[in-house]
């Protein structure tokens, strides 16, 4: 590995790792996040969840959004794989279904980031802790 | 592109390695491998968590889950479960002892709330062995900082301003220590760091350097540019391999990065470290000693003026800090001196990190603002006494230290607090007793320790010690006497006013806090010849139930000291009569409680 010939360098390079880390930083404090969970329970992966994920991951990298995706088992609403819970601080938990790639963009830009409700809401009838 | 969903924490510190972390380690690599999930779990090995008490301990993020006491066997359901199907495995999760409720996350747990980790903000969080996870902490860039943007003398003056003080145990202030030893600048100065933590029972630095040995590095770094030194010597114990390795890679990697050696960051300035072993003396944690034991002499210590800043390693102007001190030097750069002396109280500023050990619930490595009081930390961090028996003392400060007892519980920790109430700070080790534990018998271990690790060079600690020694053994034995207790606190007093450094001055301080907070425990020793925590043999009588006893003869035969006859009595019920020992020819080994089927033998 080379040299690191500088302050200015050592920050690029903190810039650039810090990647690797982001996802141990922000789990320590989760509740200042937005958190989004995907069903992986089997209808979730036989409906595409884990690839809806995927694309949320690099969709949310690339928007600059700071967010935490875990994913957790079948949340019940099985008729409208794939769902996903999201987060946002201050707000209540929202679920979603049917969410394909396309929608996941959706959500994001106009959810997540502009608090504009999208279609295709899951009223939720219990809490979770 | 498969990122990595999830990271998988597991503690890499000796204690957890000692329960086969690094068996669990490869578990997950391998299982993991085998189920194709390589690529989107990373598996890292990190240092103490702290919790040790509860180790091995693994951490999954980004949900925070906290793990507890896991088995090489529990790897696979931990994958399937948690990691492929999203449900966390109820049996591994911490148990509060209290509302007997599962905690997933550390933030909630009793143990981690009242906790401020500055000193040990990496452990547990990256791995020790990449200096990239440390850089994209935001390590070496105090470094820099210092390097381009500050004088050595303002950075001796934010140090000051933070008001840090050393975390060894003497608590001098940092800065201050810095400057004095700036004032002698010459060619050749040395930074040594002072590694050898001896006290017994203490873990702190070890911890540190497991964990976040490039906070080490980086802070004699900064040091040497703020003194003027550009030779680094790390003196740490040879009972510590791991910490020896972390610290060995961590170095060759910085010079790799050219965070050490020729031309740092391109300010011209030159550091370098090396590592220097000790060889198991608890005196060559004393700085002096220290100095001479690198230099290739007998581990002995000298009289203190000179000083090591005016005259240390090689007679040249050397700065000696702990490893603890050192770990809080990047981060007051970082944050600023007004940041770290806002947390603690108002002459002890900051963080300590204690070792909680003894009869308490979570034993382990804990870090808490000084101002913290001892029962915050005996019974919400500790979880209070084990097996909910009575708080009987806390012994901080070592062999070195004293006894606190309940009254001093509403105590806030800090440098001065705890000397007013006649122990010490020390290093950290905190050492929790219940009613099981006899206090004559505490100060008398604590002694053996002192006697047997004294250098020997001067006579109030060499032969003081021994006799000091030889009365508290005398006392727990039975043979005591009230002009004994006297002679204790004369010998005691003595020594500490005349020993040659601080080992000496400090040995006598647990017989001289024991004897003032537990003087009716001595009197019992002494006079009644009586232990009330069952712990002096000696003092204790082998009694038979007559009751019970239903005359077999077992013990009889058993014993080696033909201390058991039969008497005229028999029990009701029983058809035999029953046996009784003689005291005065009692040994007390316990051969007859062994061959007893009856329980009719008892210690008193």
């Amino acid at each position: 590995m080379a040299k690191v010939k500088s302050l200015a360098e050592l920050k690029a390079m903190r810039e650039k790792l810090s990647n690797n880390l982001d996802l141990r930083e922000k789990s320590n404090d989760p509740d200042s996040l937005v958190q989004i969970k995907v069903a992986m329970a089997t209808c979730g992966i036989a409906a595409g969840a884990k690839q809806v994920m995927e694309h949320m991951m690099e969709k949310a990298d690339e928007l600059k959004l700071s967010i935490v995706f875990t994913q957790t088992g079948c949340m019940g609403y099985c008729h409208a794989e794939p769902t996903i819970e999201v987060k946002c601080p201050g707000r209540d938990p929202i679920v979603f279904g049917h969410v394909d790639a396309a929608r996941a963009d959706e959500i994001l830009t106009k959810y997540v980031m502009n608090n504009e409700m999208v279609e295709g809401v899951i009223p939720v009838n219990y809490e979770t802790i | 592109m498969t990122k990595i969903k999830m990271h998988v924490l597991v503690c890499g510190g000796t204690g957890c390695q000692a329960s086969a972390s690094a068996q669990i380690i490869e578990n997950f690599q391998r299982i993991l491998a085998e189920k194709g999930l390589q690529d989107e779990v990373q598996v890292v090995r990190t240092g103490c968590f702290g919790f040790c008490e509860k180790g091995p301990i693994v951490k999954i993020m980004p949900d925070n889950t906290f793990y507890t006491q896991v088995k090489p066997e529990d790897v696979e359901k931990i994958i399937n479960e948690h990691i492929i199907k999203g449900r966390k495995v109820t049996d591994l999760l911490y148990m509060d002892p209290e509302n007997k409720e599962h905690v997933a996350d550390s933030k909630h747990m009793g143990f981690y709330r009242k906790q401020l980790r500055i000193a040990l903000r990496n452990c547990g969080f990256i791995n020790p062995e990449n200096i990239d996870e440390c850089i994209s902490r935001g390590g070496y860039e105090a470094l820099g900082k210092c390097l381009s943007e500050m004088t050595p003398q303002q950075v001796i003056d934010e140090v000051t301003k933070s008001g840090l003080r050393g975390r060894g145990g003497a608590g001098f202030p940092t800065g201050v220590k810095w400057g004095l030893c700036a004032k002698n600048k010459c060619d050749e100065m040395y930074v040594i760091c002072n590694a050898d933590e001896g006290d017994p029972g203490a873990f702190m630095d070890r911890s540190i350097m497991e964990g976040d040995p490039h906070s080490i590095v980086e802070a004699m770094a900064i040091c040497g540019y703020a003194i003027g030194a550009s030779h680094g010597l790390v003196y740490i114990r040879a009972e510590y391999p791991l910490a020896i390795h972390r610290l060995q890679v961590a170095i060759s990697q910085a010079r790799e990065y050219g965070l050490l050696g020729d031309d740092i960051l391109g300010s011209g300035f030159n550091f370098d470290i090396e590592l220097r072993y000790g060889a198991g003396a608890f005196v060559c944690g004393e700085e002096t000693a220290l100095i001479h034991s690198m230099e290739g002499k007998r581990g002995e210590p000298t009289l203190k003026p000179p000083f090591p800043a005016v005259s240390g390693y090689m007679a040249k102007p050397s700065n000696v800090n702990n490893v603890e001190t050192f770990a809080n030097v990047p981060i007051i750069i970082t944050k600023g001196a007004d940041w770290f002396a806002s947390i603690g109280s108002e002459k002890s500023k900051g963080t300590k990190v204690f070792a909680l050990a003894g009869q308490i619930n979570n034993v382990g490595l804990i870090e808490v603002p000084m101002g913290t009081t001892l029962r915050d930390i005996i019974y919400e961090i500790g979880g209070g006494i084990k097996g909910g028996r009575k708080f009987k003392a806390v012994q901080t400060g070592g062999p070195s230290g004293g006894c606190l007892t309940e009254k001093h519980l509403d105590t806030a920790i800090d440098y001065e607090s705890l000397a007013a109430a006649g122990s010490m700070m020390g290093s950290g080790g905190m050492v929790v007793m219940d009613e099981t534990s006899c206090m004559p018998a505490i100060a008398k271990f604590y002694l053996e320790f002192t006697c047997e690790e004294s250098c020997g060079k001067c006579s109030p600690c060499r032969i003081g010690n021994k006799r000091m020694l030889e009365i508290l053994t005398k006392i727990t034995e039975g043979n005591g006497t009230m002009d004994d207790l006297q002679e204790l606190r004369n010998l005691a007093a003595v020594i500490k006013d005349t020993a040659l450094c601080g080992l000496g001055q400090t040995s006598p301080n647990p017989v001289l806090s024991t004897l003032d907070n537990f003087w009716d425990e001595y009197v019992e020793h002494v006079v009644d010849k009586k232990c009330r925590a069952g712990v002096c043999k000696k003092l204790m009588s082998y009694e038979i139930d007559k009751e019970k006893c239903i005359g077999c003869g077992k013990c009889a035969k058993n014993c080696p000291g033909d201390a058991i006859s039969k008497t005229d009595y028999i029990a009701p019920g029983h058809k035999l009569p029953s046996m009784v020992i003689d005291s005065t020819k009692c040994i007390k080994c316990g051969a007859c409680i062994a061959g007893c089927k009856f329980g009719a033998i008892s210690v008193k």
